[in-house]
């Protein structure tokens, strides 16, 4: 097994793919959205990935995270490869190891939060673990509106939810897709911040699309996507830092 | 606008398929309908008038009514009425037409044709111009009959073969002659047709040198109606009648064209039902149309559409849905009318031959059906777009039903259907008739109230539903919470399978209450073992019951003998039976006096003592069909029932004063009970007649309930339709609601529910809609079949309401059968929905 190190630990991969492609259409009409990329997410680490409009950044996270399927190459979530599942493991899969965080919230608004919080395991059939539940509960401030309805809810507060629906199961790995897109800036902030003391304090791994520099900035580490590669690397990034980086992309794709 | 309305259209085909499905299938039903009844009838008058060639004018018999003490009777058209009509100068020749019953049996015994079909009639001369013989030669006397193609071909019959036929009772066992075709309408529709020379059928239908009709043909240059003033002239007006062969078409035609009418006027109430219940489909389609395009129809606002123009738009778009399915269904109701005289010709039953008829009437009513029923059951959305301000343009959020138009909505329903219960309490309490037409307004009322009521109703009803789902995990609470989070659609989809559920139960109930009713009455006050009877419910000779009571091991018998006579000026049946066996055949209740019959004592029952003022040991004198009087003594007076009632006397005190007595059936005491072998023995004692019936208490019981039975599997299979439209409903609403949650089910399918999971939430929640319309529906018709018996108990005594909780237990299940079924595609298709698209579409 890999390791990668990063601020002084060695840490085990969380979820590695190698030389995945994603190819849509045939022929003249081929669209490479994944060149044989490569690239470890370490477990414990906050990874961010970033990346202009049809880098692939997207494709990239739901093949790792077995939403999609792919062309070619590998995909390792902890010691499974996915590429052989069939789609009732992956489901399981989905529903055992990984936690999702989307863009539109998306919880159920016929279900209380701590309903949606707690459906992963219900879907499971299995008893939540009462003391992490409400660690997770506690960290994102919840506590006071577990019987309210998502419609009862602020954006900000139907994200917290998601994000403790992620954490609530111990997955072994939480994959975010711009989980900030939809929030004001204060409650982007207080979503990121959960997110990065998750990582912190319970030694969750987190996968992150975005295409905010500021949302980067709390990550361990940014990965730079451009038309389906990896073209770079930035391990404890700060906003500026990704904005410059970012500003090349554009600077590129105007000249280009 | 038209254009918008028309891509609307366009855009959404998919999710207007099941309206238009629902509509097509109501047009179909109605234009079905119309183009076969219009068909058959087309080539029944054809039939008819084909029948008339030989005739130009008919006399027949005038009825004299009973007047003073002389009983109304039917003079007899004799031989000297035949010669003066042939002997009038426009007339080229005159033939006596005889017509009786006549059963044919097939190779093995049994009755051809069913027994309410079974005819007989002369064949005049040697050649007669009715009946062309393909076969064979014109019969003569007893010993040779003559039978129509259709039966010969039937049961395998060929000039020279022997048959066995019956007309009252003995068995006769004639050579068949020849064979002949007919356009007759009664062989047509599957029956029989035996003929045997006139003075024989004559004598066989029991009216030596009389006909039924005389049939007068003119000679070359005659009109016929210069032949009727002719014969008008000659024959004495006050016993016979003559109507012209062109007024007999037209009154046959009036005949058939009336009773195709009320069949018409059946089929077409229940392709009403159908289009009804598809009518909440097409409200539920366009409502979510509405309601996805709030944001189009805003902006519409915004930029200056009046509302009548956004309503204009949603109508055209009803408009256009309407004429496709109208256009589809019209065909299809063509195709189903074609093919129902292939499916009656498979039952049995020959239709005449005729073209198709397609009435430009059929098409417009087709058309103006399917137009109209959709146009109207989208107006109501149409409105609701209309209210759509211009603000929600710019707001994200869909329109939704306000909390106070349920409360409103709530308080209409609750106020109805109290009002409709109360007016069908009220209706159980009143007589028969009088009831009626207030149980009627009561049901449909409550009907309604329910209906405008169930977006309440479903609350409670459906979270009755958890613990059963709770075996379904996350899947049945999903479905459960799904169900309910659109009321109104829930309730409609609900709504449109509980009125043909609370249909189906209230008949069934009525049918099972009314079967067990009419049971105990046909055998609660019989003794009898056996009661014999003609198959057709025609009279049965004297000889019967003579054959029978010298039968071995028969203890006793007695006839019961319909006669008329005049009582007071009025006409008074009487009842001729054997007034030594009566007692013991009978379990009748005597309210006073004692049951006595014999010499000039009777027994009457109730309600026509108390209709004469009569009581134990009252006297009043009777005028017979023969002119005679006498004077009778009331032993008795008994509590009658439908079956057995009226004034009861010896058929010796009767015999005397009867030309020509004939039994409506004979009962039968025998020493074994009813033992098979006992049966057999009076089967044979009566020469195994095919047309006569021995039943006991149980083959009774067996007839009626076959009756029931028939009846209740026509309304069911009439009643299919609206069932099948609501299926689609259940479908439709489903479809919706997995494409409103498209994204929501993505979500489920990424965080770990797999595909098995997907669908068990929307199979589970078309469960629920589909038990939930079918609780109510069949609450509903339980409810009606009580009320309803209620009133039927007034005029049935031995009504009783029994509850057939089989095939309530059954319905249950259909509608369960309804919720899998109709969640078959929509299931499909929730679990192969694109998990990420459906994730980031909004």
């Amino acid at each position: 097994m890999t390791t990668s190190s990063f601020a002084g630990r060695t840490t085990a991969v969380a979820a590695r793919a190698t030389d995945l492609s994603k190819i849509y259409g045939q022929g003249e009409t081929q669209v490479v959205a994944l060149d044989r990329v490569s690239v470890d997410f370490a477990q414990g680490e906050f990874t961010a990935i970033m990346g202009p409009s049809g880098s692939g950044k997207s494709t990239l996270m739901h093949c790792v995270a077995g939403l999609d399927t792919f062309s070619s190459g590998s995909v390792r979530i902890g010691d499974t490869e996915l590429g052989s599942l069939k789609d009732k493991q992956l489901t399981r899969l989905r529903r055992d190891k990984i936690g999702f965080i989307f863009q539109a919230f998306n919880l159920l608004p016929t279900l209380t939060a701590l309903e949606n919080i707690t459906l992963p395991m219900d879907i499971a059939g299995r008893k939540p673990d009462k003391q992490w539940l409400d660690s997770v509960i506690d960290m994102v401030g919840l506590s006071g509106r577990l019987g309210h309805r998502p419609s009862q809810l602020s954006g900000g507060q139907q994200q917290r939810v998601a994000v403790a629906r992620a954490l609530a199961s111990k997955p072994e790995i939480v994959f975010g897709d711009e989980p900030t897109g939809n929030l004001d800036s204060r409650s982007g902030a207080e979503v990121l911040g959960f997110l990065r003391n998750s990582v912190r304090q319970l030694g969750q791994t987190v996968v992150m699309v975005t295409h905010d520099p500021v949302a980067a900035a709390y990550a361990d580490r940014v990965v730079f996507l451009a038309d389906g590669r990896i073209v770079d690397e930035v391990y404890g990034p700060t906003a500026d830092a990704v904005l410059d980086r970012m500003k090349q992309f554009d600077a590129k794709g105007r000249v280009s | 606008m038209f254009r918008t309305a028309l891509r609307n259209v366009l855009a959404h085909k998919a999710r207007l398929l099941m309206t238009v499905l629902a509509v097509m299938l109501g047009v179909a039903f109605v234009s079905g309908t119309l183009v076969f009844t219009n068909t058959l009838s087309g080539a029944l008058e054809n039939s008819a008038a084909k029948g008339f060639d030989h005739v130009d004018v008919a006399v027949e018999p005038e009825y004299q009514e009973g007047r003073g003490d002389r009983v109304g009777r039917t003079p007899e058209l004799t031989q000297a009425v035949l010669d003066t009509s042939a002997r009038v100068p426009g007339a080229a020749s005159a033939l006596g037409v005889v017509k009786g019953f006549t059963a044919i049996a097939d190779k093995d015994g049994k009755l051809i044709g069913g027994g309410f079909r079974s005819e007989g009639g002369n064949y005049w001369g040697t050649k007669d111009p009715r009946y062309p013989l393909t076969a064979g030669t014109a019969p003569h006397g007893a010993g040779q009959v003559l039978i129509d193609s259709e039966t010969a071909r039937r049961a395998g019959y060929r000039v020279g073969d022997t048959v066995r036929i019956s007309v009252d009772g003995p068995v006769l066992t004639p050579r068949i002659s020849g064979i002949f075709t007919t356009d007759d309408g009664n062989v047509t529709a599957g029956g029989s047709l035996a003929l045997f020379d006139t003075a024989t059928a004559q004598k066989l239908f029991g009216k030596p040198g009389t006909y039924d009709e005389i049939d007068v043909k003119a000679k070359a240059g005659t009109s016929q109606s210069a032949l009727k003033a002719q014969l008008d002239a000659a024959l004495p007006k006050d016993s016979t009648r003559t109507t012209t062969a062109h007024k007999l078409a037209d009154d046959q035609a009036r005949a058939i064209s009336d009773s195709m009418s009320s069949m018409k006027n059946g089929l077409l109430v229940f392709a009403g039902i159908a289009l009804f219940v598809g009518t909440f489909i097409i409200a539920n389609t366009f409502t979510m149309l509405v309601a996805q395009r709030t944001k189009e129809l805003a902006l519409l606002r915004a930029v200056g559409a009046s509302r009548r123009q956004v309503t204009r738009s949603v109508l055209i778009e009803a408009f256009v849905v309407g004429t496709v399915a109208a256009v589809v269904g019209l065909v299809a109701g063509i195709g189903i009318g074609a093919g129902m005289r292939s499916l009656m010709e498979s039952f049995g039953a020959t239709v005449p031959d005729g073209p198709l008829v397609v009435t430009p009437g059929t098409v417009a009513a087709a058309l103006a059906v399917g137009i109209l029923v959709t146009m109207l059951a989208a107006w109501l959305p149409g409105r609701r777009a209309a209210k759509i301000p211009p603000v929600a343009a710019m707001s994200s959020l869909h329109a939704q039903a306000t909390t106070k138009s349920l409360v409103l909505r709530n308080t209409l329903g609750a106020l109805l259907a109290a009002a409709g219960i109360a007016v069908v309490l009220a209706a159980t309490t009143m007589s028969g008739d009088s009831g009626q037409a207030p149980m009627g307004l009561g049901a449909v009322l409550l009907i309604i109230g329910v209906f405008v009521l169930t977006p309440l109703l479903s609350r409670p009803l459906i979270a009755a539903s958890a613990p059963l789902l709770r075996v379904f995990g996350v899947a049945g609470k999903l479905a459960r919470q799904n169900s309910v989070r659109n009321p109104r659609r829930t309730a409609a989809t609900a709504s449109a399978l509980m009125i043909g559920l609370t249909l189906i139960t209230g008949m069934t109930v009525i049918a099972g209450s009314l079967q067990h009713g009419i049971d105990k009455m046909a055998s609660a006050a019989i003794r009898a073992d056996y009661v014999v009877s003609m198959a057709n419910g025609n009279g049965l000779s004297p000889d019967v019951d003579r054959k029978l009571r010298s039968t071995e091991g028969v203890t006793a018998t007695s006839p019961l003998r319909n006669a008329a006579s005049r009582i007071d000026g009025e006409t008074e049946y009487l009842t001729g039976v054997n007034g030594a066996a009566i007692g013991e055949l009978t379990d009748l209740k005597v309210d006073e006096g004692s049951f006595t019959v014999g010499g000039t004592e009777v027994v009457v029952d109730r309600t026509t003592a108390e209709d004469h003022h009569w009581s134990a040991g009252s006297h009043f004198t009777v005028s017979y069909e023969d002119g005679k009087k006498q004077r009778l003594t009331v032993a008795g007076v008994y509590e009658g029932n439908e079956m057995i009632r009226g004034i009861m006397l010896d058929n010796a005190t009767l015999a005397p004063h009867q030309s020509d007595p004939t039994d409506m059936q004979v009962m039968v005491k025998t020493a074994d009970g009813t033992s098979g072998a006992v049966k057999d023995r009076l089967a044979e004692a009566l020469g195994s007649n095919p047309a006569i019936k021995i039943q006991n208490k149980k083959d009774i019981s067996n007839e009626i309930a076959q009756t029931f039975t028939l009846v209740l599997n026509m309304l069911y299979g009439l009643l299919a339709m609206a069932v099948i439209v609501a299926v689609l409903g259940v479908v439709n609403t489903l479809a919706m609601s997995v494409f409103e949650r498209a994204q929501e089910i993505g979500m489920l399918r990424a965080i770990g529910l797999d595909r098995t999971g997907i669908k068990r939430m929307v199979r589970l929640e078309s469960l629920v809609i589909s038990l939930f319309g079918g609780v109510l529906g069949i609450g509903l018709g339980v409810f009606f079949g009580w009320a309803a018996g209620q009133l039927l108990g007034t005029s049935l005594t031995t009504y009783e309401l029994v509850l057939p909780w089989g095939r309530i237990v059954v319905f249950l299940l259909l509608a369960a059968v309804v919720g899998v079924l109709a969640a078959l595609w929509p299931a499909r298709r929730a679990a192969r929905l694109n998990m990420l698209q459906a994730i980031k579409s909004e």
